[in-house]
This record gives C-alpha cells, structure tokens and sequence, in this order.
C-alpha cells in the first residue's frame, strides 16, 4: 500500500541544532503518523485518514476552488496548528501560493500563474499540490461529459462541462431521452445514445467540429456505449439477437460482433488493458457482475459479497478497482471492490453511475438531490469516502462519464 | 502529547528565524496557462463543438487533448431492414386497454396478463397490414441503464408470447424507456406497479406511400 503520510526530512536549508529539534519533533509526532499507515492496511477503501491542510491568503473563488480539489482528493482542512500541511496564498491577482510541510518546515512548493481564468489557475494550483504530496497527478483540470433532464426525467441533452460542474457546455439540441455518454480516451469526441430517431440508436459527436452520426441502429436496443482504452473499439449494449447483450464494434461501427449470450446484459465496462469487458448480467434471475474476454469466451463472475443487485460497473485506469452501483429496494450504493476479487466490496456513499477519474482515486457519480428525487452529480475521494456535490445544473443530472 | 505541544512552537519560531536569515524561499516558477475554450457554437444540424484551448490543455494526460480524432472511413452506418416506425401512423389508443404489467425486476409474463396478449394478437391477426410497436418500460427501482436492458427484456417476452401465439415476429418492433416515461410520477408501489409495463401500439402504413 502507498504511505501518503510519511513525513519528508530535508537538512538542506538547516544547521545542526534545527535538524535534531526537527528529528526529535518527527519522532515524537511518529506516533501519529503510524496509526494511520495502521488504518490504512486494515482498509484503505474509505477507512483512510484525510490530510490535515490549512489554507490561508487566498481570495475567495480561488480558496473555494482550492477546497472543493483538494477535499475531493482526501484533504480535509483544519486550524494550522494541527496542520500538516500549510498552503498559503502570496500576493493578489493571479493565482501563488506555497505549501510547506509542517513537519519537516519545509517548503515543499512555491509557484505561480498567469493566464485563462482565477478557476483555472487555482485548478492547476491544486494539480501542483496533489503532485507535490501524494505524487499523483490531480484531477483539477479535468472534464466530464453527462446528462441533464430539465424535468427530472425523460427528454435530457448531453452536456460537458470541467469536472466540478462549472463551464457547461451544452452538446445535444434534440429534446430528446439521451443516455450515457462515453468519452473516446484523450479525445474531444464522445459517444451517447439517443432516441432523437424514434430508436435509442448510438452516435458518435466529434466534439471539434460538431458531427455526429449513427454507428448503431439497428432493430431493438442500441446503448450503453463504452470506449476501449485504445480507443479502437466500441463495447455496447444491441438487443438486435432478441435479448440485451453486450458486443463490440471497431469506432466506426463496422466489424460488429457479439460478445455475451445472456438473457438480460447491461452496462459494459472496459479493462485498462482492453482485454476483458466487466458488465452486470443476470444469473438465476439475480443480478451479478461478470467479466469476459472482448473477443467472447467465457465468463467468469465477480466477487460481490454483501453488495445486493450490483450494476454499473467500472474498472479504475490503474486496474486495481471496480466501482459499482448496489441495490436495496430503492436505495442505492456507491461500491467498489478490487478487481481480482480478493475482497469483498465496500460501500462507500449512497449513489449511483460511478465513472473513474484517470488518478483511480476519484469517482464522479449522481445521488439523489436531498429531500427530493432529482440527482445531482457529486464527486468521490475513495480512500476517505468525502464527497462534494459539483455545481448543479437545473433539473436532474446523471451518467456522467470523466474524460480520461 | 504534551512535549509535543511544546516542541512544535519552537520548532515553528525556529523555523521562522531560519526563513528570515537567508533561507527564504520566494514563488519559484510561474506557470503559464492558456485561454479558456472558446464558448460552444452550433453547426446546422444543432450539434455542439468544443474548439480546443490555443496551445492545447495544460497538465498533460488527465486533459482532454487537443489531437485529432482517427479519421476512420465512414463506416457503415448501420441502418436495420426491418420496419420503422417512424414512417407508420402511431395508433397509441386501440390497444391501450390491453398493457402489460409485471412483477418487480421480472420480465415474465404473467398468466393472468394472457388475456390482453390475446387481444393484441386477435388485433393483428384481424388486420395483415397492421404492425406492432412495444415500448417496455420499469419503475424508478434500478439503474438507469439495468433498467433500459429490463425494459426491452420486457417488450421482447412480451414479442415472444405474441410469436407463440401465431404473430410474425417481423410485424412487431420493440423499444425501452427503462424508467423514463413513467405513467405515474408517484414513489410508491401503486405508482411502481403501473410503471412496470409494456404498452402496444399500432402501426398502420402511411396512406400514399
């Protein structure tokens, strides 16, 4: 398991005497440091401790941009003194700031930003930092594509907008019931279902010039249309056999072929290295995660235990992960489980339609608005289970799909 | 504990001192950023785009590039011989009477559902060239995408009952609303009970055509 919590010693920039005070101050502080590897090992799924930061100096949309990264990424924001972390804003105007590690007194980043907007310079901001402590790459920068019913239900558009909600793009002008975008990876090009024909039919939308055409049309259902890491093949949900199934077609649509035989396939989900697609299936009239070889084989089911009526799947990038949706009666569940099944799952917050950022730390997924029916996207630190609602659009949004 | 309350004021004030006497790191590096991209704007058929920033994304592999989409051949558009619907007259009243219910997360057809079956099938068996649209749809208790796999489900068993009943299959085309066009907007199971259904519709050919 990664040790996010180590501190880092630096004799760089002090004499003697400060290097043993700073050594004797880390030895004494070990003790925390340890429990939480401690927690770690025992459950990293949502049993994580966040990082304690403070933050001072910054102008308010920036500070809040600031937060909303950092929270979503397992920082949690506590009084200096029991900071681990101190992030500080310098001067006005652009977006600079320093983080320096409490422990150790080291200032582990200074930089700053010029050009696009304050958002976008405190997007980078809280990259930078995501980086220079975790040795990740941040998620600040990233965009998703999703769906907005303006009445909560029945014709929607599909929109796209930067990962926390704001700069939405509007994409479809149908007025019609669109489904589940798919990005085509690192691409501005996506996939969604739309029934604008009369038929739940698949497009491709290059997002560059506005095209799109149908690349599944055929007799029945067309749906559910997931991109393979590559980017050269298309999973997808047809019923054209006389039962919902899961087959593949090159991105063009051409060279189709059926993958699963079930009675009743849904929600294809696609391997980092392309070889397997992960989908939710029917055995005994009882929900079940399967996998199977892209080109069709056999399938073999998935570990989950103690996750009722599990769907949606999704296979974090790194391979480690699926994320899942849990049914009981009508409450749902954010799950997620190793891929190798060594485990069982874990249920982290109640939602649905998770989407894996690039990092395999963060999930985008819809819950339910409170006190109401309508969904809203929120986002997903895994590790200790904090979650942000992204900014709403009007009426319900859901399916979102993050660009990776 | 208490040590180490004591320990950290002063490694922070030494710290402070060390950061006044020349150990004082200032901003080290500005980053550059690109403009924002362009606001979306429509081509004829309505379509967004989203231009790329100038200079593409910064940040690397989690962005969005701004390369080219493979320039596939157009590939075939797959289009399906069957019968559309769209080009039939929609009748959604003459067999309104005769919908379909189903149990929770089942896409059986119950035996006491055989009736309005069999009216149905009298319907198209009474008129050769009438057609058969049925729309399978699910109450709000299941993901969105599980639920459009169990509402075609549902309108293929229901397919499948009229086929052994003596309908050509090919007359009749199925569609899924999942749980998109509920018929009551209610949370409870009065309203899920209405919701799991499938409906037919009758498709005559367009007079003139």
């Amino acid at each position: 398991m990664k040790k996010y919590f180590t501190p880092t010693l630096s004799l760089n920039c002090f004499n003697k005497l400060a290097a043993a005070l700073l050594l004797l101050a880390a030895a004494l502080d070990f003790s925390r440091a340890q429990e939480i590897n401690v927690d770690n090992q025992i459950s990293i799924l949502g049993g994580t401790k966040p990082i304690h930061v403070t933050l001072d100096g910054f102008p308010p949309e920036v500070a809040s941009v600031l937060r909303f990264d950092l929270y979503v990424q397992g920082f949690d924001f506590v009084p200096a003194e029991t900071a681990q972390y101190l992030i500080h804003g310098v001067g006005s105007g652009n977006v600079a700031g320093t983080v320096t590690d409490n422990l150790a007194h080291k200032m582990i980043l200074s930089r700053s930003y010029n050009g696009a907007s304050l958002r976008r310079q405190a997007h980078a901001f809280a990259d930078d930092i995501v980086q220079a402590v975790l040795n990740q790459k941040g998620i600040g920068q990233t965009k998703i594509a999703f769906k907005v019913q303006p009445n909560g239900i029945g014709p929607g558009e599909i929109y796209v907008s930067d990962f926390d909600g704001f700069n939405a793009q509007r994409i479809t002008a149908d007025d019609a019931i669109v489904a589940k975008p798919a990005w085509v990876p690192r691409e501005l090009a996506l996939y969604y279902t739309s029934y604008a024909p009369g038929n739940p039919d698949i497009y491709f939308h290059d997002l560059r010039n506005g095209q799109r055409r149908i690349i599944a049309g055929y007799s029945g259902l067309n749906t559910s249309a997931a991109v393979c890491p590559d980017g050269s093949r298309v999973a997808m949900v047809l019923s054209k056999s006389g039962s919902a199934n899961i087959w593949v077609c090159n991105a063009d649509g051409s060279g189709l072929r059926r993958v699963t035989t079930g009675v009743e396939d849904s929600s294809p989900a696609w391997s980092p290295d392309g070889q397997w697609i992960c989908f939710a299936m029917k055995k005994a009239e009882r929900r079940r995660l399967a996998k199977v070889p892209a080109e069709g084989g056999q399938v073999e089911y998935l570990n989950t235990s103690g996750a009722p009526n599990p769907t949606e799947p999704d296979w974090s990038p790194d391979g480690k992960w699926i994320a899942f949706t849990s049914q009981a009666g009508s409450e749902f569940d954010i799950c997620v489980a190793p891929a190798d099944g060594s485990l069982s799952p874990t249920a982290l917050v109640a939602g649905q339609n998770p989407s894996w950022s690039a990092n395999s730390r963060t999930l985008i997924f819809n819950r339910r608005s409170t006190g109401g029916y309508r969904q809203v996207l929120s986002v997903l630190d895994v590790f200790t289970k904090q979650y942000k609602d992204c900014l709403r659009a009007p009426g319900s949004s859901s399916q979102a799909a993050w660009a990776r | 504990m208490k040590l180490n309350k004591l320990i950290f004021p002063m490694v922070l004030a030494l710290a402070a001192v060390l950061a006044s006497t020349g150990c004082k790191k200032g901003i080290t590096k500005v980053t550059p950023l690109p403009g924002q991209p362009p606001a979306i704007v429509s081509d004829q058929g309505g379509a967004g785009t989203i231009a790329p920033g100038p200079g593409g994304q910064i940040g690397g592999g989690d962005n969005i590039g701004s390369t080219g989409v493979p320039t596939a051949a157009p590939g075939p558009i797959a289009t399906s011989s069957d019968w559309d619907p769209a080009n039939t007259v929609q009748d959604r009243a003459a067999l309104a009477a005769y919908t379909v219910h189903f149990k929770f997360d089942s896409a059986v057809v119950q035996d006491s559902e055989q009736s309005n079956v069999s009216s149905v099938a009298q319907a198209l068996t009474s008129d050769p060239n009438v057609k058969l649209l049925i729309e399978g749809n699910c109450d709000e208790r299941g993901t969105e995408e599980y639920n459009r796999a169990l509402g075609e489900r549902r309108a293929l068993a229901l397919r499948e009952a009229l086929a052994k009943v003596g309908i050509d299959p090919a007359r009749i085309r199925t569609i899924s609303y999942g749980k998109d066009k509920p018929v009551d907007p209610g949370h409870d199971e009065s309203a899920f009970a209405k919701n799991r259904r499938g409906d037919f519709v009758l498709c005559h050919p367009k007079t003139g055509v």
